[in-house]
């Protein structure tokens, strides 16, 4: 059955309306990709007819709250093909995750002249919290190099691991360049040194749409809701139970023990004893949702689509004189960046934003990756299986009417 | 409505005016837009305490480099610490600037005004 994209779109109300009184083309989906409205209901279903806290009362409205919350959880679970749900912990995004695990893995494994691994593509999420670590601790932040189509070299990685190496993070999919990394491979090599990989999968979750943690037996992975065509505010952290059984709370608090004193606390059991607090039940609920969305219109022939627009696009710009892609992986997703000759990234997006498209300009959170290529800023245009090669049209007229207003 | 980019615009970044640097300038100072990268570097040359001269440098977009180019233009004769206001640079630029794009237009007037702060005249009696 041939993907029916029109029918999609009915589903996400926001794609309805005109911007500067053209029709709204959303290519900034690597930022934020949108909600389908079964997810905006079932947050404000949640409020008018469940609100309640989770895991606390006796009463029938925090027991369906808690019931929701869990089988969330349970969803995720089964969306990662994760062993357990005791595998899945609640945070605020990726970002909560990472430093989740900087703080309550690594924090005490890490001795002076310990060496951390990340690749040269990465957010600034997935290099801020290991350097905060590594001063901490007086160790050192190594980069795995990429070549100029924006992959990693499994050769490189290889020289790079060593007796120091005392952990690798590194993204499934980078945000700027659309590379789908080799993870598998990745964390074969560092288990072989008995090295534990977390996986950033912020910007694989919403273009390969099936991952499968046991497969790629990382240690850990983390994605964002919001990126899932869910809510802002809720991630998920999955680690392998061992992991988090030795590890440390992130943060203290209420939900995360089983029975405090003033002279000691005991702390719950896993993924509790990481939720401290009221947690984000609407997001948990609407990223939930969101999931049960993406079974229904089928993950496979969505990534099959979006694929498709994407050499559409990718050829299609390749035609437009003095543009550059930036980024040309073999295995790419569908994130696109490029530069226009002669002309700011940020002046492209104000031309294409007044012909009602949205893109995303500047340097991506992704300073170190910008000066590898010798740039300080992109155009990126990321795109979702909502767009069509309409759109994608639209794009390429947008940066001929920027070409007329420079040249 | 004014174009969101003015031929005037258009034609201070295709010809910035004062583009370069001074041999010996009272005050040079670089301002950085961490969210986009851009830098612009304003350097100022002092007659008594009157501007006779200015130059910027920098890398940025249509709208920074036109507004620095206009700047330059605008502070000779002025006195140094003469505020040139917001409101008055960027309606220099004849151009419509949306609300996200406005620090551009002032990147290079931020650059003016921290170099004005940390100027200290080099024989402080002469004043």
């Amino acid at each position: 059955m041939p993907f029916d994209v029109s029918r999609i779109r009915e589903d996400f109300p926001i794609l309805r309306q005109r911007v500067h009184d053209r029709p709204l083309v959303y290519l900034d989906n690597a930022a934020t990709t949108q909600r389908p409205a079964s997810v905006i209901a079932a947050i404000s279903n949640y409020y008018s007819a469940d609100n309640s806290n989770v895991h606390r009362g006796v009463h029938d409205l925090s027991e369906r709250a808690t019931r929701s919350y869990e089988e969330a959880r349970v969803k995720v679970q089964r969306f990662l093909h994760a062993r357990d749900p005791r595998e899945i912990v609640f945070v605020r995004g990726t970002t909560e995750a990472i430093n989740l695990v900087a703080q309550s893995y690594c924090r005490r494994l890490i001795q002076s002249g310990d060496e951390i691994l990340v690749s040269a593509m990465e957010h600034h999420s997935n290099i801020v919290p290991w350097q905060m670590i590594s001063e901490e601790r007086g160790a050192a932040l190594r980069v795995i190099p990429i070549n100029d189509q924006g992959e990693i070299n499994l050769d490189d990685f290889d020289k790079l691991l060593s007796d120091r190496t005392r952990f690798v993070s590194v993204p499934h999919v980078s945000h700027v360049l659309g590379t789908v990394n080799p993870i598998k491979e990745i964390v074969e090599m560092a288990h072989r040194r008995n090295v534990a990989v977390l996986v950033d999968g912020a910007q694989s979750a919403p273009h390969l749409l099936e991952i499968d943690v046991s497969d790629l037996d990382c240690d850990f992975y983390a994605f964002s809701g919001h990126k899932l065509y869910g809510p802002t505010g809720i991630g998920v952290l999955y680690g392998k139970s061992h992991l988090f059984e030795s590890m440390i709370p992130y943060q203290g608090g209420g939900d995360m023990i089983s029975s405090v004193s003033f002279e000691k606390t005991i702390y719950n059991a896993p993924p509790y004893k990481f939720e401290a607090g009221t947690p984000n039940i609407a997001g948990v609920i609407g990223l939930g949702a969101a999931i049960d969305y993406l079974k229904l219109i089928g993950s496979e022939a969505a990534t099959a689509y979006e694929q498709e627009l994407l050499s559409y696009a990718m050829s299609s710009l390749s035609e437009v004189r003095g543009v550059r892609v930036v980024g040309t992986a073999a295995k790419k997703a569908a994130v696109i960046s490029f530069v226009v000759e002669n002309v700011h990234p940020h002046d492209v997006g104000t031309i294409l934003d007044l012909e009602g498209i949205a893109v995303r300009t500047g340097h991506c959170c992704a300073e170190p990756l910008m000066r590898r290529f010798g740039l300080t800023a992109v155009t990126r245009a990321s795109i979702a299986f909502y767009n069509t090669k309409n759109e994608i049209d639209s794009l390429i007229s947008g940066l001929a009417r920027v070409r007329e207003t420079f040249n | 409505m004014p174009r969101l980019y003015s031929d005037i615009l258009l034609d201070h970044f295709r010809k910035p005016r004062n583009q370069g640097s001074l041999s010996a300038p009272a005050i040079s100072y670089e301002e950085f837009n961490p969210l986009c990268g851009d830098r612009i570097r304003i350097e100022v040359e002092l007659s008594g305490d009157v501007i006779s001269a200015a130059r910027f440098q920098g890398d940025g977009c249509a709208i920074s480099i036109a507004a620095a180019s206009m700047l330059t233009e605008m502070i000779v004769g002025l006195r140094i610490g003469d505020d040139v206001s917001n409101d008055d640079l960027v309606s220099a630029l004849r151009s419509d600037i949306p609300p996200a794009r406005k620090k551009c237009a002032l990147l290079p007037l931020e650059a003016l005004r921290a170099g004005f702060e940390r100027y200290r005249p080099r024989h402080s009696g002469r004043k």
